[in-house]
């Protein structure tokens, strides 16, 4: 045995094997590069886990000191009455529909104004181009009062109008971002192909619509899913505008709103004896839990294709 | 504007193709450029007018002229939003070096050969789909957004001997929100991501057979190429963070707005809203010019050589002209028969 260990396990071997050669990358790399992606996915995954896992116990699990991560019992209740506190169905369709319609005109406008700026030149396009990126930079604050009094002008507050109006025109929440997402992928389309399409008597409109869109996939599909997860994730302007401060009951309520008044609603539903457990921090848990599991859901879903179609639309441009 | 138009001029009359694209590009954009107009550029300016009023709502807007009582109102009155200001500065400078560093070493480890990168992709990109106000809020309030084995006391107390106790304060509650802080890193590792998988496999290559280790690799390589995506992470990161909703900061221009009370109204708002603003720009424009220098070092050493070749030329010129100045003054002085040649006559 000794022999063997002196023959084969030589200086330059364990060298090899723990630092690599050239080609190989050594044990002590790989090992390094597993460990630390572990261990901060573990970081990553902790309020998830924690989340996941405060949801399902029950008040005795709360107070029980040897019970940290593994609820003793799956308790669902915490579930059923956030759900219903929350008006969980109700909401969620909302919600989809709060930011489904902005995304999907958002998508086309941000669409159109990034070919635009992508295949023609035209005077103005350095100042209009320098206009976007400093319409990104500014915050949203300074513009945030005057737009409030603007649309309580128009009457949109309180309305889906208030979320519509800007998308419509392209100035929805973070449409720099987009605009500059489409003008990098439309300026990697192949200029010939566009030409072709002229040449055999498409107008700039046509080829836009039987060219550019069928190939820009990738993209859009990028800026879509990015769209909807901030439409939906932004409380702080779908309370302002779209379900109105000023109101204390509106018709456009999603779950992140209601999350964001959940101890007070949930408090009073407790007062009529509507729920069955009290105000606990699984309770919360759970509402959180609610809150994120739709995105949750469209993105184990959609990941396979949101991964790829981040490897090909270039989202950052050089 | 006009300095465009100049630059365009000597080009002269536009061709009819010219004419009929820029006529396209001009449809494709107009709709965005009305949108800017009405909904960030106007409102701009409105609320740059709004600061000087104090205002009313009565059916309908009630205007009345203090020049800059607002802003000396919240110098003197205000004492919490100048001290969350201040807190806010710190951490931001703080928490953005932090983000972009972080993001950058997680997304070169991702993009190395690794197994199972589909599911590290999987748990990396998580936050981009989760980060929203209240969700946040929750769960930092319930306490999961802390390692529960990290003692932040003990570093706040350490770092507050030799440092100004905002300072130390910032620090602490960086290292207590960690994790928050590390998720608020998604989108940004999704950039740097896709900008390493754009560096061509060649150069390393290259590198590699004229002997260069990894190391070196991601300093000469690496680094230079992605640099323009640090700038762009920092300012996304500025930008993310100044308009989140776990800033008490917004939250306090939205109840300033809102107050009932006569003292406070939209003009306070705006007023803070603008203080706010110009912090975020300064902000902005110090990681500007932190990073934003363009040229690399090659660019910087050519530039160097050439300004040594123009003072060499300028000083080969410059004797030039003095000799030739020398010359003239003495053909004067000889015409002025102040010096007498031999002309090979008589004695010596």
């Amino acid at each position: 045995m000794l022999e063997w260990c002196k023959k084969y396990l030589t200086k330059e071997k364990l060298h090899r094997f723990f630092f690599g050669t050239k080609e190989k990358q050594g044990f002590l790399k790989q090992f390094t590069t597993y460990a630390l992606l572990i261990a901060i996915g573990f970081i990553y995954l902790y309020p998830v886990l924690y989340m996941f896992s405060t949801s399902f116990m029950n008040q005795n699990d709360l107070l029980d000191s040897s019970v940290k991560w593994i609820p003793s019992t799956l308790y669902v209740q915490n579930y059923i009455d956030a759900g219903r506190s929350m008006e969980f169905w109700t909401s969620f369709v909302k919600g989809i529909v709060i930011a489904g319609v902005p995304t999907v005109l958002s998508v086309v406008s941000t669409m159109i104004a990034g070919y635009g700026f992508a295949t023609f030149s035209f005077r103005g396009k350095k100042i209009l181009m320098a206009l976007l990126i400093f319409s990104y930079i500014l915050p949203s604050q300074v513009t945030m009062i005057p737009t409030y009094v603007l649309y309580s002008n128009l009457k949109m507050t309180g309305s889906l109008m208030a979320f519509v109006l800007p998308a419509l025109f392209g100035n929805g929440l973070n449409a720099p971002i987009f605009i500059l997402i489409f003008y990098q992928f439309f300026r990697q389309v192949p200029k010939v192909l566009i030409e072709a399409a002229q040449i055999d008597g498409a107008g700039y409109f046509k080829s836009f619509v039987r060219i550019a869109i069928p190939s820009a996939g990738p993209a859009i599909l990028t800026v879509f899913l990015f769209c909807f997860v901030w439409y939906w994730n932004e409380s702080y302007l779908t309370e302002l505008y779209v379900k109105g401060i000023a109101s204390t009951k509106s018709f456009w309520e999603n779950l992140v709103i209601q999350l964001k008044d959940f101890n007070t609603n949930y408090s009073d539903r407790l007062s009529t004896g509507d729920a069955a457990t009290s105000l606990s921090e699984s309770v919360r848990m759970a509402a959180t839990a609610l809150t994120i599991l739709p995105l949750l859901i469209m993105y184990f879903f959609l990941q396979r294709h949101f991964v790829e179609s981040i490897d090909r639309t270039g989202i950052t441009g050089e | 504007m006009s300095k465009q138009k100049k630059a365009k001029a000597p080009r002269g009359k536009l061709g009819r193709l010219e004419k009929k694209q820029e006529r396209a590009g001009w449809a494709f954009v107009f709709p965005w450029f009305v949108g800017m107009m009405a909904f960030t550029f106007i409102p701009m300016c409105e609320s740059f007018y709004y600061i000087w009023f104090k205002i009313k709502v009565r059916r309908g807007l009630e205007f009345k002229f203090i020049g800059t009582g607002n802003l000396t109102q919240i110098w003197l009155e205000d004492p919490d939003f100048l001290q969350n200001l201040v807190t806010y500065i710190w951490q931001t400078i703080l928490e953005v070096p932090i983000i972009v560093v972080f993001a950058l070493i997680i997304a070169m480890m991702l993009n190395s050969k690794i197994k199972a990168r589909g599911f590290f992709r999987l748990i990396f990109f998580l936050p981009v789909i989760i980060v929203s106000g209240p969700v946040m809020n929750m769960l930092v309030s319930e306490g999961a957004a802390s390692i529960p084995a990290l003692n932040t006391q003990s570093v706040v107390n350490a770092f507050d001997t030799f440092l100004p106790t905002s300072v130390a304060q910032s620090i602490g509650t960086l290292f207590g929100n960690m994790i928050m802080v590390l998720w608020y890193s998604g989108v940004q590792i999704l950039i740097f991501l896709s900008a390493l998988q754009k560096i061509d496999p060649g150069l390393y290559e290259a590198a590699k057979i004229d002997g260069g280790s990894q190391w070196e690799c991601f300093w000469k390589i690496t680094l230079p190429t992605i640099k323009p995506m640090i700038l762009i992470n920092a300012i996304y990161t500025v930008i993310f963070l100044s308009s989140n909703e776990q800033n008490t900061l917004i939250t306090m221009i939205k109840t300033a707005m809102f107050s009932a009370t006569a003292e406070r109204g939209y003009g306070y708002a705006t007023a803070m809203a603008w203080i706010y603003a110009l912090v975020v720009t300064l902000i902005v424009l110090l990681f500007f010019a932190l990073l934003g220098s363009k040229k690399d070092i090659y660019d910087r050493m050519v530039k160097r050589r050439k300004r040594a070749m123009k003072k060499e030329a300028r000083l080969v010129k410059k004797i030039e002209r003095r000799s030739a100045r020398n010359v003239k003054k003495l053909e004067k002085a000889r015409k002025k028969r102040k010096y007498r040649t031999y002309d090979g006559s008589g004695d010596y």
